[in-house]
């Protein structure tokens, strides 16, 4: 029931990429060459974008007509800047807010003057000002998309528990043994029967916020939130902070006295120097893997994808077409399995950090310690 | 002649790759050796390959 | 990496932690803590109900052992009481046998006692009859044969006689 109506899904997420988006892209930019044009296009697609766009049209006079939602932005320039993002026309035109003039270029804000002008260095980067941005851009929006849905998804599960005597029925059947599954091989086993409670909550909702936002990353809407270096630090960082925050004495001593008493202290200073540096970066490492990670695979799914797609303009042919089709239908379902397997990976990793940080050595060798010391 | 730092990226591709070969190939031999043993190999394979995909993609954003 | 910093947008952090955080929060409360306690509870219930019908089942074996021992139980007191009543029937049916025999043997003694009296009574009785009329007799033969001189001298003679004898 679920495979054919996920097929269909993949299917139409495939045509309509085709379809609709990279053919405006093509009669705008008519005197580019494709492979930059398709370049130009999935590195544009990977970025952040101030419109949720659905679709384009191309009227007569080669003029395109974007289907979407404006959405807001919020700048901060020596004082709170509200206002809403068609104001930019597509990057078309300057915008102009209390006497302030702003222009989109490459998906980023900058301050300009009336005209507009951007000013750039040896490498074609603009040098011009850019206000710190806090708009609620796409991703923001598929991120309160996405909450909103976990949240009407599991708190009505919630309450069916309540109302069927803890039976799950409909969309719990399928759900329960996802959850069931992170509490008892993820958590249990890497946190401990005795701690893992602690951890649940914020393991179930990272599994559920990556893996629903991977998936809706395999859409036609086609917004690549979790391939976004901003929301995968935010997400490796609160690992890191719940780490350290939960991290037990035992876990602190690992990291500053990883040999323990096995060592008398002056033979410990010299391999501590180096020892202790090491440890205290794997602190940090450990999390920026986590975000590179995540990251990384979204984004290679992403433009490993829309290359594929890209063939179909490149090639133009019976045989490329085709061609083009099967192997990106192919890589779409790979990517179905790498947005839960991504999602699997870090809460899979985030729930060994934390066993790391909760580890205690059992009560009993303590007793015996404390015994040998009071000889 | 200066070697472009993308080569030095896609040799590390190819380490990290054939590492997480191994890996894959190793976990299969386990697992066929026994077989009860399979979801424990599972976990430990994956969290194995993750940490050196992690490498493989440190290698490519630093090229 | 520097595509990566320049990639980075602080806005999208700030707000991937603020809406992941209050998510985090949101859901806890509603959703998993509800979902997380429901399956536990359930998971319980089922150890429970499992427990409960292992009891169940030793209760139910108790039961049944009970239930022979008693039949058991009752097999044997009415195999008691059967034997006692027929040890109860055979005594009686001795002891009556012998208080039978005992009676009878009394009446047989007081029978014979009575006999035993009764002929005493009759042979003296008889004895006397016989002592009157021997007495009759001999008064009549004294007096018949008393009644000439001859004759009583004879007597005399003969008794003398006899006397002699002895």
């Amino acid at each position: 029931m679920r495979k054919p109506f996920l097929l269909k899904f993949l299917l139409a997420a495939i045509l309509l990429f085709g379809n609709s988006s990279f053919a405006n892209e093509k009669e705008v930019e008519k005197g580019k060459d494709k492979k930059t044009e398709i370049k130009e296009f999935i590195e544009h697609h990977l970025q952040d974008s101030h419109y949720f766009n659905f679709y384009g049209t191309t009227d007569e006079h080669g003029k395109v007509h974007h289907v979407g939602l404006p959405l807001p932005v919020i700048l901060w320039d020596n004082g709170l800047k509200v206002f809403s993002s068609s104001k930019f026309h597509h990057g078309e035109e300057v915008a102009e807010v209390d006497g302030n003039h702003y222009v989109l270029y490459h998906s980023k804000i900058y301050k300009t003057d009336a005209e507009g002008t951007i000013s750039y260095d040896g490498e074609h980067h603009p040098t011009n000002v850019r206000p710190l941005d806090f708009s609620i851009t796409k991703s923001v929006v598929m991120m309160i998309v996405t909450g909103l849905l976990l949240l009407w998804l599991f708190s009505s599960l919630a309450k069916s528990y309540a109302k069927n005597n803890s039976i799950p029925t409909g969309m719990g059947r399928f759900f329960e043994p996802i959850v069931l599954y992170i509490r008892d091989d993820i958590a249990i086993a890497n946190i401990g029967e005795k701690k893992y409670k602690r951890y649940m909550p914020f393991l179930l909702t990272v599994f559920f916020f990556i893996w629903f936002l991977n998936m809706f990353g395999l859409t036609p809407l086609g917004v690549n939130v979790t391939g976004n270096i901003a929301v995968t630090t935010a997400l490796a960082l609160l690992v890191f902070i719940i780490t350290n925050l939960t991290g037990t004495k035992d876990y602190w001593k690992h990291v500053f006295d990883p040999l323990g008493d096995g060592m008398p202290w002056y033979g410990k200073i010299i391999i501590y120097i180096i020892l202790v540096p090491i440890e205290i970066l794997g602190l940090f490492i450990k999390p920026f893997a986590l975000l590179i990670r995540l990251y990384a695979n979204m984004t290679a799914g992403h433009v490993v994808l829309m290359s594929l797609v890209g063939l179909i303009f490149i090639f133009k042919s019976w045989v490329g077409g085709p061609l083009s089709f099967g192997l990106s239908f192919a890589i779409s379902l790979i990517e179905v399995l790498v947005a839960l397997l991504q999602a699997y990976i870090f809460t899979m990793l985030a729930a060994l950090y934390f066993g790391f940080a909760s580890e205690e050595h059992d009560p009993g060798h303590e007793f015996d310690d404390d015994a040998e010391l009071a000889h | 002649m200066e070697i472009p730092s993308v080569v030095g990226a896609g040799l590390a591709v190819i380490g990290a790759g054939i590492g997480i070969g191994m890996i894959g190939g190793k976990a299969m031999e386990a697992i066929a050796r026994q077989p009860e043993a399979y979801g424990k190999i599972q976990t430990a394979m994956l969290i194995a390959a993750a940490l050196i995909e992690g490498i493989g993609f440190a290698a490519i954003f630093a090229g | 990496m520097e595509k990566l910093v320049n990639d980075f947008s602080f806005g999208l952090f700030f707000w991937q932690i603020i809406l992941f955080v209050l998510l985090l929060l949101l859901l806890r409360k509603f959703a998993w803590k509800p979902i997380l306690n429901a399956v536990n509870d359930r998971e319980e219930g089922i150890k429970d109900a499992l427990a409960a019908a292992e009891n169940a089942k030793k209760e139910m074996q108790n039961v049944t052992a009970d239930s022979e021992k008693l039949l058991k139980e009752a097999r044997a007191e009415r195999e008691a009481l059967l034997k006692e009543a027929r040890e109860i029937k055979d005594k009686m049916i001795s002891d009556s046998k012998e208080q039978a025999k005992v009676e009878g043997d009394k009446m047989i003694k007081q029978a014979q006692a009575a006999i035993e009296s009764e002929k005493k009574a009759a042979v003296a009785d008889i004895k006397n009859q016989v002592a009157e009329l021997s007495v009759d007799i001999a008064e009549k033969i004294i007096k018949e044969q008393l009644s000439n001189k001859d004759k009583q001298l004879k007597l005399v003679d003969d008794m003398l006689g006899d006397i002699k004898l002895n």
